[in-house]
């Protein structure tokens, strides 16, 4: 079996659609979204409420519910010891294993939804063990206890035996941490991990985070709504609007030299520390609802650019503006109509 | 605006509200200390900021004022051109008038509004509550007025609220607690539940309503970036206390407290190269039945001397009109401004 060549990208997303059959019909969360990660990378998702992060985070594992419908041309493919497994065509659930909590991990926004009530931390965590790796109960737990110790947990020999609700919120982040790492998976798909923390708290996760990225080597998914935390940790950003994504880039060049309007609008409207003096200046208008998605460009109801005829009549697909740098809009040099 | 020297509108002398922790069967109960023996000025006509982590009491110190925490020591006292009132000694017909005057804009918009009430209703409904109006013209007449200032138009009076955005239904929520024509308003975490797209249109609206009514606004945030922004004044609460208090631009051109200097320094900062440079805060905070002797602060503090261990610090002015508890503040200074450093390797 050969290693993967190093260009081979981790993870393949191309195409995804993702529909819900609902009541009032048909929803789109997710349109025509492609990406790849590296080895090792980290990708921050970025977007307001409701432009389809989780939806996507959740695919990649498949655990959309039942009511979902992937578009057939949509794929997703993780790259693994040489094998591609193509994600969406998995049919069993003994398939999935491998994508869920083995190769790759996933943490919540709601460290509670990850821990069931009933079970102490350490016996969900030797669980996970044995099911993803070959080793003994014993040794299973002697590594639960060394990873709670890694993420800063004191005392994790008597605490491996706490339920969830006995740790405090900065805690159950930590252990989520700890369980979702004790795999040692390639990627780990982290759903706004620190939203719901104090910055003080949330500066301390992120630090270990880092710190064990750098160690592991493991990619990462990075969904958050907190462009300052993008800035903070990710390699590169995806930044999405109603599904769809509407820029791509090295950090630096998204949050420099921002070539959508979505994006520009974004970074702002975001009162700045190091400039209290600055006006806020709103996005205009509102989130349009998902029953009520936009024609052409998904922004154009609230783009300061948008061209009547163009914008809201055709959809812009990605254009380069600089190696690694990619947008979707009609305004930029070069897009044709 | 006139550039006399603003009266006070709400002053805290002392506030404390204790909770007993359940019961035990030897000694007494452990007191859950939310807010402990706090005193504060909040002027008239002032966008007055309120910060701290989770759990620090910020929620609690508001509640008091508006009379929905029980104040187990100390005195509020709140003042307008009409009245002079010992919040805690109102009767049921003085804690009628005064609820006209102090009002509550909730956290959650989305919790906060009843999914079967018009619009209008909605906002209506302090107003017949209270009845505070006289016909149903009248109560239309306001409603129209402040929908008006909300941006709301009569179409959006018509409909329910879950045809609303998150923004459309911040304004909503704001509208309902401007209806009575309060004159200080508590507006707890107003923004956290919003997308930052919309997020500044909400704080610019509170800073034209406040202009154009004459508003004294509490505004209570865990994010000092927004704080900044708005506030012309800002508390520091650090488990049940104010650590620091002072005009915003002062506080954030140079913070006096070493917490207040954390809190900064956790925001994470838009500039990709400040990356692990901030000043990190070791630990959680302490929980407020167990508040550490001493200076509150002591147990993550990352100048802590042995002093602090015993000896609380005074609350003193070490600015004009900014105070601090802390024994080192004029020595620690330097260390807490946030202006950043040039980089060595640049
Ligand atoms: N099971 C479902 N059935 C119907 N619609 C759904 C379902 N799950 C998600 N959606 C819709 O898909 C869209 C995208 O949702 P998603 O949760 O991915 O947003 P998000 O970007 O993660 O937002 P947030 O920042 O609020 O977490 C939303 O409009 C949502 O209402
Ligand atoms: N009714 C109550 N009984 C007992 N304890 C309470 C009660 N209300 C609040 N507390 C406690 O008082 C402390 C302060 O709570 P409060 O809600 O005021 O904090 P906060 O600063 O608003 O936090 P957050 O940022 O999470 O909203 C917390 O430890 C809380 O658990
Ligand atoms: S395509 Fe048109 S509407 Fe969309 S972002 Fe570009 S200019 Fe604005
Ligand atoms: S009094 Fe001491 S422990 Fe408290 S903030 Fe000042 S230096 Fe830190
Ligand atoms: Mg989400
Ligand atoms: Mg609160």
């Amino acid at each position: 079996m050969a290693p993967p060549l190093p260009e081979t990208p981790l993870l393949s997303v191309q195409d995804l659609s993702i529909r819900f059959r609902t009541d009032e019909g048909l929803i789109t969360a997710v349109d025509n979204v492609s990406f790849d990660i590296a080895p090792g990378e980290v990708l921050g998702l970025v977007g307001e409420s409701g432009s389809g992060k989780s939806v996507t985070a959740k695919a990649l594992m498949r655990l959309n519910p039942g009511n979902t419908v992937y578009a057939p041309e949509s794929r997703i493919v993780l790259h693994d010891e040489g094998r591609a497994i193509d994600v969406l065509a998995l049919k069993r659930a003994r398939d999935m294993m491998v994508v869920r909590g083995g190769r790759v991990s996933m943490i919540f926004q709601e460290p509670m939804a990850s821990f069931a009530p009933a079970l102490t931390i350490g016996q969900q965590m030797v669980e996970q063990l044995l099911l993803h790796t070959d080793m003994t109960k014993r040794q299973a737990r002697t590594h639960a206890i060394d990873m709670l110790a890694r993420v800063g947990i004191s005392d994790p020999a008597a605490r491996i035996d706490q339920y969830a609700f006995e740790f405090s919120g900065g805690m159950r982040q930590r252990a989520m941490i700890a369980m979702a790492l004790s795999t040692r998976p390639r990627l780990l798909i982290a759903d706004e991990p620190t939203t719901a923390l104090d910055v003080t708290i949330q500066a301390q996760v992120l630090d270990l985070m880092r710190g064990l990225v750098a160690e592991y080597g493991m990619a990462i998914l990075f969904i958050t709504h907190d462009l300052g935390v993008i800035a903070q940790m990710a390699d590169r950003v995806a930044v999405m609007y109603l599904g769809r994504v509407a820029e791509t880039g090295a950090v630096r060049q998204v949050i420099r030299t921002p070539v959508h309007p979505y994006t520009a609008d974004l970074l702002n409207a975001l009162p700045n520390v190091n400039d209290p003096d600055a006006p806020l200046t709103p996005v205009a208008g509102d989130i349009p609802s998902p029953l009520d998605r936009p024609t052409g460009c998904v922004f154009h109801t609230r783009c300061p650019r948008m061209i009547p005829g163009t914008c809201d009549a055709a959809v812009p697909s990605a254009h380069v503006v600089a190696p690694g740098h990619m947008a979707a809009c009609f305004a930029l040099a070069g897009v044709p109509a | 605006m006139s550039t006399a020297p603003h009266p006070i509108h709400v002053s805290l002398d002392g506030l404390s509200v204790h909770y007993a922790l359940g019961r035990t069967l030897f000694g007494t109960p452990p007191t859950v200390r939310a807010v402990d023996g706090v005193s504060l000025d909040i002027p008239r006509n002032s966008f007055f900021g309120l910060v701290g982590e989770s759990g620090s009491g910020k929620t609690t110190l508001g509640r008091a004022i508006l009379r929905a925490a029980p104040v187990s020591a100390g005195r509020i006292t709140y003042r307008d051109a009409e009245v002079e009132v010992d919040v805690g000694a109102l009767d049921k017909a003085g804690l009628r008038d005064y609820r006209t005057r102090a009002q509550l804009i909730f956290q959650d918009p989305y919790a906060a509004l009843s999914p079967r009430m018009t619009v209008r209703d909605i906002i209506a409904e302090p107003l017949e509550v209270m009845k505070i109006t006289k016909s149903r013209e009248e109560t239309d007449e306001r409603v129209r007025d402040i929908a008006a200032r909300c941006r709301l138009n009569l179409e959006h009076l018509r409909r329910f609220p879950h045809a609303f955005s998150g923004g459309q239904r911040q304004r909503i929520s704001i509208a309902r607690a401007l209806a009575a024509r309060p004159r200080f308003v508590v507006a707890d975490e107003s923004v956290a539940a919003l997308d930052v797209s919309i997020q500044a249109d909400i704080l610019n609206l509170l800073k034209t309503l406040r202009e154009e009514l004459g508003l004294t606004i509490l505004f209570i945030s865990h994010d000092l970036s927004v704080v900044a922004h708005v506030c012309d004044m800002v508390a520091v609460m650090y488990l049940g206390a104010i650590v620091e208090v002072g005009p915003s631009r002062r506080l954030f051109a140079q913070p006096r407290h070493p917490y207040t200097g954390a809190l900064f320094s956790a925001i994470p900062s838009l500039d990709p190269d400040d990356r692990g440079r901030a000043q990190r805060l070791e630990g959680e905070i302490p929980s407020p039945a167990n508040v550490p002797p001493g200076c509150r602060f002591h147990t993550r503090c990352p100048f802590v001397q042995d002093r602090c261990r015993s000896e609380v610090p005074a609350w003193r002015e070490v600015a004009p009109q900014q105070h601090v508890a802390c024994h080192f503040s004029e020595e620690l200074a330097p260390r807490l401004t946030r202006t950043r450093q040039p980089d060595p390797a640049a």
